[in-house]
């Protein structure tokens, strides 16, 4: 029976080279053996305090993501290409963002609709003008990949505000280097744990031109209620930079001070984990306590740089995703080398009836949602379901786009009796400032209920360590 | 250092220790209870310990009579009880998580099992825990953290704070415990000298940990005076308020070393450091050691919102 | 005409508060309307950072008093050189595109009142021009909200406004702002301040408007408290989505307390 979905360690040839010392290594691997490892890397994950809230669900806030101890692994002329990709999609969206900021070439040319740029919530009037230091708006852009063959992959979606799980793709090497140091020795996996250190020189990089010292950097957190808290705290610390909160911060002046133990003390650069609504209650949200009063002001003075840029959510915008080919067209003058996912968009009338005639094949989002919520996965859905979609469609149209449900690969998962292939996705993290870089991996997700192609960690999905195997 | 990262530092430790003193109450109420009926005192020793925390009353509303289980309880897991065991250790590893950046991975490590072997407790059918179990847990949490606090933390600003959060709290606490002996728990001064006063005075000397210290540095014999001078004016017992005070003072003048300026609270501290130094317990028994203990205890109280004022808010210029 | 300006704010608090932090658009920018002759901004006791032009075209400063205090007194005076420009805002150096202020707020969302106004006011207006159909919707906002002080608050909404029936120059602009948005129109909130109005009749001095933006002519003024356009007797501030967002000041006070606020503006005609 032909597999209708790619598996990447067992290809239609059989064993793929990537993953051909692992092999023996689950085949070899006692049932006991495999329960005590799990357990122990359930321990060390409790242990390091890495737990994940789920969003809106409340429960447990120690809840642990699930960890896979099978790795997902690339074959190093694989990755050169997906590294090619995700830094060309990187530099186009930058450069979009600078643009539409500035003078809206892009749009002036007539290559994407004014409207859906300038009527987009998410672009920030209080930026509109203001060129931040190198032009970056988005330091940090996390791309979500799918691959459903061996030269085919696709992007889902780009985040190119905070994305988060970083922590995750260096702490699952850390933990699968604990447990299996072998597997290293055998396999020569390329290393992530220089990510820290070039997320440090990317945001120092970007430090205010006024800036004639070395840049202080920060992090700023909502705070430790914050279900990525965790996550905030230990990039913190790698990068040995204070975590603060909005109240730990004030404006005075032209600058922004840090509270110390030695009084205040200017700060340089702002790593913010926190939406532009609650960054600034003087220029946004008036009710958020979380952000610095003031802030915004400082910032388009110059006196302190903010990563990503306010306003950096319009070119990540669901809607905006379908113009990114056309952005990579526009900008570099180059051709797209990742591919999007097809997308129809409710908003335009045509599509809107493709999409109600085909709801039982698509996967249809809304728009600026995330995290896998208020979607509709069509294929997986019984006729209540889709048709109670549809009403929600007709209602708001403009809110919703469609894809087609892609056959998403698969890679070999441990289950209850002994490994299957469950569905993966990947989030590599790619940093722009001086430099633009990119580590050799980045987070797997994957669905781990049989046949599930959702793989968001708030709907039940877990991690995996993803390897690059370095060249020969 | 950031502000609020001396805070929540300063208060880590204060929690752990406090911690630590709940389960010396506790052993202390428990060793006491163990003693036969001898006068009308019996009664009312946990009241006295609860007394001392302040939460006699809080108590009461909630539990009305004072049952050994149900003060057992109150004690170690009521998380209503700011002082509890289980209370002051979510708090240290609240305080800890919020500043994981500043710790190690080893002082990390230390606090956040402690936590969740407490979860794991909590979760223990209550009748298969006996006091001694619980207050052994907790001594034992507790010196872990503190050596790993001690062997791998930076000497930097963050180890002064936390240490200083340590020997405030810890001073409060020998004073306490101190007034609940000596003030509380004897049911009238006939007893001085009784039988059930030198019991008292040993299990408090055990709940320090300091039962053959003691014996070591006086020979053995029981004196109210002698143990009095132990708890305050010895230097030589890490818990006494003179050590406290040494070690305040050591902490906020590398605090002065490091940012290079002194403040208001070594002032303080000094100030302290010299009475305590120069006092003998002749002075002491004269004032009358309660009024004596209350009085320190309310300058620790001003030393800590010294420290306070002058480095956790960052408004200090 | 040449127009000097004194306006004082001052905030009184019941009990001292940790400190404050204001962010002040207290300060016209050059157009073809307006040139300014000289300008200061005084707020004794506080530090203030340096002035910087926002992509509207406004000018923004930050004000901080980092002590505690109970009172704050924020001084501007000036002298302004006006002309009349029939409401067209010409020769102002901004950098949003017109299309972002399609969006509404929490104080621009309409209401269906709101929503029937404007059907009514385009009603058979079909073949009319952007400018025409603008004017069209000012009078009716003129017409739907009389003037009267003390019907709606700082905070109200064009919606609560419409149900009130009543307001003043805020509400005009802010209900004018949503009803343009429902006819396609980018509109935006102006605050500054008016010598008087055409009658002669003395005027609040401090004052608000809407601009619509009309494809051709740019953002053009649109008074609908006085049935106008804004001219020579108007000094722009600044713009923002709602008035909140084109507030002269917007500020927090650390550690709260109850504030009390008196404000006074002069404005005055130099005689030439």
């Amino acid at each position: 029976m032909a597999d209708p979905f790619f598996n990447e360690m067992y290809g239609a040839e059989g064993l793929r080279r990537p993953y051909q010392r692992l092999e023996g290594w689950y085949q070899n691997m006692p049932s006991e053996f495999r329960a005590l490892k799990q357990a122990e890397a359930e321990d060390l994950f409790r242990r390091y305090g890495i737990t994940f809230a789920v969003y809106g669900e409340g429960g447990d806030p120690d809840r642990l993501i699930p960890f896979d101890m099978f790795p997902r692994v690339f074959a190093a002329e694989e990755w050169r290409k997906l590294e090619r990709g995700i830094k060309q999609r990187a530099r186009a969206l930058n450069a979009f963002l600078s643009d539409v900021y500035d003078r809206g070439e892009m749009i002036r040319a007539g290559r994407i609709p004014a409207e859906m740029v300038y009527r987009n919530e998410a672009y920030e009037i209080a930026v509109a003008g203001f060129r931040p230091p190198l032009g970056i708006f988005s330091h940090i852009v996390g791309i979500d990949l799918v691959r459903t063959g061996p030269d085919q992959f696709y992007v889902l979606e780009d985040n190119c505000r905070t994305p988060s799980g970083v922590s995750y793709m260096l702490e699952n090497r850390e933990v699968m280097m604990r447990m299996f140091p072998h597997l290293f020795q055998e396999n020569r996996v390329a290393p992530v744990d220089g990510y820290a250190r070039l997320l440090k020189r990317t945001l120092a990089s970007v430090a205010p031109e006024k800036c004639d010292r070395d840049p202080k950097v920060v992090l700023l957190t909502p705070g430790h209620f914050n279900s990525a808290y965790y996550e905030h705290s230990f990039l913190a610390d790698l990068m040995g930079i204070e975590l603060v909160e909005g109240q730990d911060l004030f404006v005075e002046g032209d600058f922004c001070w840090m509270r110390t133990t030695e009084g205040p003390q200017k700060v340089d650069v702002i790593y913010r984990r926190i939406d532009d609504a609650f960054l600034d209650p003087l220029c946004f949200r008036p009710d958020s306590a979380l952000g610095v009063p003031g802030l915004m002001n400082v910032y388009r003075s110059g006196g302190v740089s903010i990563c990503s840029a306010p306003g950096a959510g319009v070119a990540d915008d669901k809607a905006i995703y379908t113009y990114v080919p056309e952005m990579i067209r526009f900008y570099l003058g180059e051709a797209p080398i990742l591919e999007n996912v097809p997308t129809w968009q409710c908003a335009k009338a045509d599509d809107l009836k493709y999409v109600q005639e085909n709801l039982a094949e698509l996967v249809v989002k809304e728009v600026h949602g995330s995290g896998g919520y208020g979607m509709l996965v069509g294929p997986k859905s019984d006729k209540a379901t889709i048709e109670a979609f549809a009403a929600k469609i007709a209602a708001n149209p403009s809110n919703y786009i469609a894809q087609p449900t892609l056959a998403l690969s698969t890679c070999p998962t441990f289950v209850e009796e002994g490994i299957a292939p469950r569905h993966v996705d990947l989030r590599p993290y790619c940093l722009v400032g001086r430099d633009i870089e990119l580590v050799p991996g980045g987070l797997t997700r994957v669905a781990l209920t049989e046949g599930s192609l959702v793989v968001n960690s708030s709907q039940g999905g877990g991690v995996k360590d993803t390897w690059v195997i370095a060249e020969e | 250092m950031l502000s609020r990262t001396a805070a929540n530092l300063f208060w880590m430790a204060r929690y752990l220790e406090r911690s630590e003193t709940t389960a010396r109450l506790l052993d202390l109420g428990f060793r006491n209870a163990l003693l036969p009926n001898t006068g009308g005192g019996y009664r009312n020793e946990w009241s006295a310990i609860l007394q001392s925390k302040g939460t006699l009353g809080q108590f009461t509303e909630k539990y009305g009579e004072l049952k050994q289980r149900n003060v057992e309880t109150f004690l170690f897991f009521d998380q209503e009880n700011p002082s509890s065991v289980a209370s002051c250790i979510t708090a240290a590893r609240e305080n800890a998580r919020i500043v994981r950046t500043a710790l190690t991975t080893q002082v990390w490590d230390a606090i956040n099992v402690s936590f969740q072997e407490l979860k794991a407790l909590q979760r223990r059918e209550r009748s298969t825990l006996e006091v001694p179990e619980l207050t052994d847990w907790t001594l034992r949490t507790a010196s872990l953290i503190r050596g790993a606090i001690e062997s791998t933390q930076l000497r930097n600003d963050g180890y002064r704070f936390m240490n200083l959060g340590y020997a405030v709290e810890r001073a409060d606490n020998t004073a306490r415990l101190l007034d609940v002996k000596y003030y509380v728990l004897l049911p009238s001064v006939a007893y001085v000298g009784s039988g059930l006063d030198n019991y008292q005075w040993t299990t408090l000397l055990r709940a320090l940990s300091a039962h053959r210290a003691y014996n070591w540095a006086y020979g053995g014999e029981l004196s109210a005076a002698q143990i009095a001078h132990f708890l305050i004016l010895n230097p030589k017992f890490p818990r006494s308020l003179l050590s406290c005070s040494i070690e305040v003072n050591e902490h906020l003048d590398h605090l002065a070393r490091i940012y290079d300026r002194s403040s208001p609270a070594q002032e303080a501290a000094r100030k302290l450091l010299a009475e305590l130094a120069e006092a003998r317990m002749d002075d002491i028994f004269d004032e009358g050691l309660h009024e004596f203990l209350s009085r320190m205890i309310s300058q620790n109280a001003g030393l800590g919102q010294c420290i306070h004022d002058q480095y956790l808010t960052g408004e200090a210029r | 005409m040449i127009l000097t300006v004194l306006h004082k704010t001052r905030y009184e608090f019941t009990r001292p508060v940790g400190g404050i932090i204001q962010s002040l658009r207290l300060t016209p920018a050059k157009c073809d309307s307006q040139k300014l002759l000289d300008w200061e901004i005084d707020v004794p006791g506080a530090v203030l950072g340096t002035m910087f032009r926002d992509g509207a075209g406004d000018y923004i400063q930050t004000v901080s008093v980092r002590a505690p205090t109970n009172h704050i007194e924020v001084t501007v005076r000036g002298t302004v050189e006006t002309t009349d420009t029939a409401g067209i805002l010409r020769g102002h150096r901004e950098r949003v595109p017109p299309l972002a202020y399609l969006r509404n707020t929490v104080r621009t969302e309409p209401n269906r009142a709101i929503h029937d106004l404007t059907e009514a006011a385009l009603d058979g207006q079909d073949t009319a021009s952007p400018l025409e159909r603008a004017h069209h919707l000012a009078a009716a906002v003129a017409e739907a909200l009389p003037y009267m002080p003390g019907a709606t608050q700082a905070h109200t909404t064009a919606a609560e406004a419409m149900t009130a029936g009543a307001g003043v120059c805020q509400d005009h602009a802010q209900v004018l702002i949503a009803c343009a948005h429902l006819a396609g129109l980018p509109a935006r909130y102006v605050s500054g301040y008016l010598n008087a109005t055409e009658d002669g009749t003395p005027h609040e001095a401090s004052h608000a408007w809407a601009e619509i933006f009309i494809d051709g002519l740019g953002w053009v003024g649109f008074d609908a408290a006085n049935k106008c356009c804004p001219n020579e007797q108007y000094i722009r501030l600044g713009s923002g989505l709602d008035a909140q967002d084109a507030a002269p000041i917007r500020g927090l006070v650390l550690g709260g307390s109850e504030e009390e606020l008196d404000v006074t503006v002069v404005i005055e005609a130099q005689q030439q």
